[in-house]
């Protein structure tokens, strides 16, 4: 089966957002940009189906400007076999990206789309979902394991109060919490082997979507900061605080 | 303005998150109404009615929502959708899996985790793990929104609303229910929780959280955990706090053994009053705490117990 991963670049998780001065967004000049986290694990998860001989293709989508290209050559280092970029400048929303993506999706027609639960960005936790009800295709959300054979998949969500597996029919949606697997790193060799693997490139505007957003950020500001408070010299300290100064106990 | 609120429940009781869903919605409006998609979920209904700003519950008894599966949850609401001007359920894993797919099926944009209400139209959203707080305007015509419930207070509950019964079945062929794994506690719900006592990879392993889960009990405190004690192993994934866990914000917050990373402060830097524990004086968990103890919680968590 043919197994697709969108895969976002995001500012690296280790890097904290700085405000642009104007108060429009956030400044990506000269910061480290990587895969978001949970894409990362998305395409683990299908090299894993692949190596495991359910999976046949791995294919991965970015959609955004070039630079997104260096996101799915990282994916083709860790073991999927071709990639396609969407060429935009646009800041899309989820609902124009999971268009987009069901456009992929209608021409490729995998068993399986895997993607992230949420992007570190935007923390938007939409576009698997989005796709689900685009393509009509069943979704297994925030998934920690993953059982999937020619028909069928079997996905073990993380959920508020627990654990909940659910049975879904192919094809079907899946997006990655954190505890589905450990992704590997990419080995010289293969970074190597995956620069002669395929990336086609296409335009968004030619998919023939609208790709206008109904939702404008108008204001991007600093949260209100905690003002670092006291050390207490020990649990008497800390005891009389909480009951006399904060009265919180 | 018309406003459906999807209620979050478990078909025996409301979650708290649903209170302050409502109250949110009634920032935006006076019009609400409340679904209530279930199972057997009689006394939901009934608790549901006593929500004072609900004007009337929408009640939806059938086997194919017990499991609040996302399919199911999604096609009902898009089948009442188009007579709303906003559609809100709660920020929780059941909401963060049904909503995106109706605000699709509705073709409109969903707004994420709203914290503050401006207007029906405009609305605030923490980004970037809550670095930033981004103001949003939507020209959408239906608004689909889900709401981080510890930024809003608790509705009241002295209302009489009618009921209405749905007679719609959706009911999705290509997803099941299986199982599902629920951890039993004693202890209040984290999100709803005055107290929460949450532990890191200082712990060392699951058993010492019992060290925490006394000190909780003494305190009646929720027991919350970072992404490394739960990765780990030493508790179960309900438990993690943060940008990809529970968002929480408690009058007391008691970090023990946990470093700070920008990703866990997300889930509790609003708690009013936040206390760390760490025998590393630099841990970055002491910017943002009211009161920071360096000591080695072996000793700490004990004596704070014994001296309450
Ligand atoms: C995409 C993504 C999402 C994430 N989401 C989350 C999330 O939702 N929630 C979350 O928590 N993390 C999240 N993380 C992980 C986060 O980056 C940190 O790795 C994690 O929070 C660290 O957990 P910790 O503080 O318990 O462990 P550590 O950073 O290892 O800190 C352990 C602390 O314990 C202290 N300690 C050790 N022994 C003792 C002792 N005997 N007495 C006192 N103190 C002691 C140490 O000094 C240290 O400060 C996420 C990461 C990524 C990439
Ligand atoms: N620009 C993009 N290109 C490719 N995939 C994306 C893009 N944006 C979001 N996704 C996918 O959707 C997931 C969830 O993103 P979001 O809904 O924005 O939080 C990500 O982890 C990706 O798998």
């Amino acid at each position: 089966m043919k197994v697709i991963v969108p895969v976002k670049r995001v500012i690296d998780y280790n890097v904290k957002a700085r405000i642009k001065k104007d108060q429009s967004g956030i400044d990506l000049s000269n910061v480290k940009m990587s895969m978001n986290p949970f894409c990362e694990i998305a395409v683990e998860e299908a090299v894993r189906l692949k190596e495991s001989g359910i999976a046949s293709e791995v294919l991965v989508v970015s959609i955004g400007d070039k630079s997104c290209q260096e996101q799915i050559r990282t994916a083709l280092a860790l073991g999927a076999d071709r990639g396609i970029q969407i060429e935009t400048d646009n800041d899309l929303d989820s609902l124009q990206i999971a268009k987009i993506l069901k456009v992929i999706v209608d021409e490729e027609k995998p068993k399986l789309v895997i993607l992230g639960k949420q992007a570190i960005d935007s923390d938007n936790n939409q576009t698997g979902q989005m796709l689900g009800a685009l393509t009509k295709m069943p979704q297994g959300t925030f998934a920690s394991n993953v059982d999937a054979n020619e028909n069928q998949v079997l996905v073990t969500r993380e959920i508020d109060g627990g654990l909940q597996t659910v049975s879904l029919t192919l094809p079907a949606i899946i997006t990655t919490d954190l505890r589905l697997n450990e992704p590997r790193y990419a080995k010289l060799p293969d970074i190597m082997k995956a620069k002669r693997k395929p990336i086609t490139v296409r335009n968004a505007e030619e998919l023939g979507i609208d790709l206008s957003s109904k939702v404008k950020t108008i204001l991007v500001e600093e949260p209100p900061t905690r003002e670092g408070g006291v050390k207490v010299e020990d649990i008497e300290m800390l005891i009389q605080k909480l009951r006399e100064e904060a009265k919180v106990i | 303005m018309k406003i459906l609120v999807i209620a979050e429940h478990n078909n025996n009781a409301l979650k708290s998150d649903t209170y302050k869903t409502v109250s949110a919605a009634s920032q935006i409006g006076s019009d609400i109404h409340l679904l209530v998609a279930g199972y057997n979920c009689e006394t939901v209904i009934d608790e549901a009615t006593k929500i004072t700003e609900v004007a009337t519950v929408l009640k939806a008894d059938e086997a194919c929502y017990e499991y609040q599966l996302a399919e199911n949850i999604a096609d009902l609401v898009f089948n009442l959708g188009a007579k709303y001007t906003h559609i809100l359920a709660p920020a929780t894993t059941t909401g963060k899996n049904f909503m995106p797919r109706v605000a699709a099926l509705l073709d409109v944009a969903q707004i994420s985790d709203i914290t503050e209400i401006i207007n029906g139209n405009v609305f605030k959203r923490p980004i970037y793990a809550g670095n930033a707080i981004a103001t949003v305007e939507s020209e959408d015509p239906i608004k689909v929104i889900t709401v981080r419930s510890s930024a809003f207070d608790v509705a009241s509950r002295d209302g009489n609303a009618a009921t209405v019964q749905l007679e719609l079945i959706c009911d999705s062929q290509s997803s099941s229910f299986v199982n599902e794994e629920l951890t039993k506690s004693e202890r209040p719900e984290l999100p709803a929780a005055d107290i929460v006592v949450s532990g890191g990879r200082g712990m060392q392993n699951g058993d010492n959280f019992k060290l925490l889960e006394s000190l909780a009990d003494k305190l009646g405190a929720a027991v919350g955990a970072s992404r490394a004690a739960v990765d780990a192993g030493f508790v179960p994934n309900d438990m993690q706090v943060g940008q990809t866990g529970k968002i929480v914000a408690p009058n007391l917050y008691i970090a023990v053994g946990i470093s700070g990373a920008i990703q866990h402060l997300a889930g509790m830097k609003d708690s009013k009053t936040i206390v760390a524990i760490n025998k590393d004086e630099d841990a970055p968990i002491f910017q943002v705490a009211d009161y920071g103890l360096v000591a080695d919680l072996f000793d700490a968590v004990p004596e704070l117990e014994s001296k309450l």
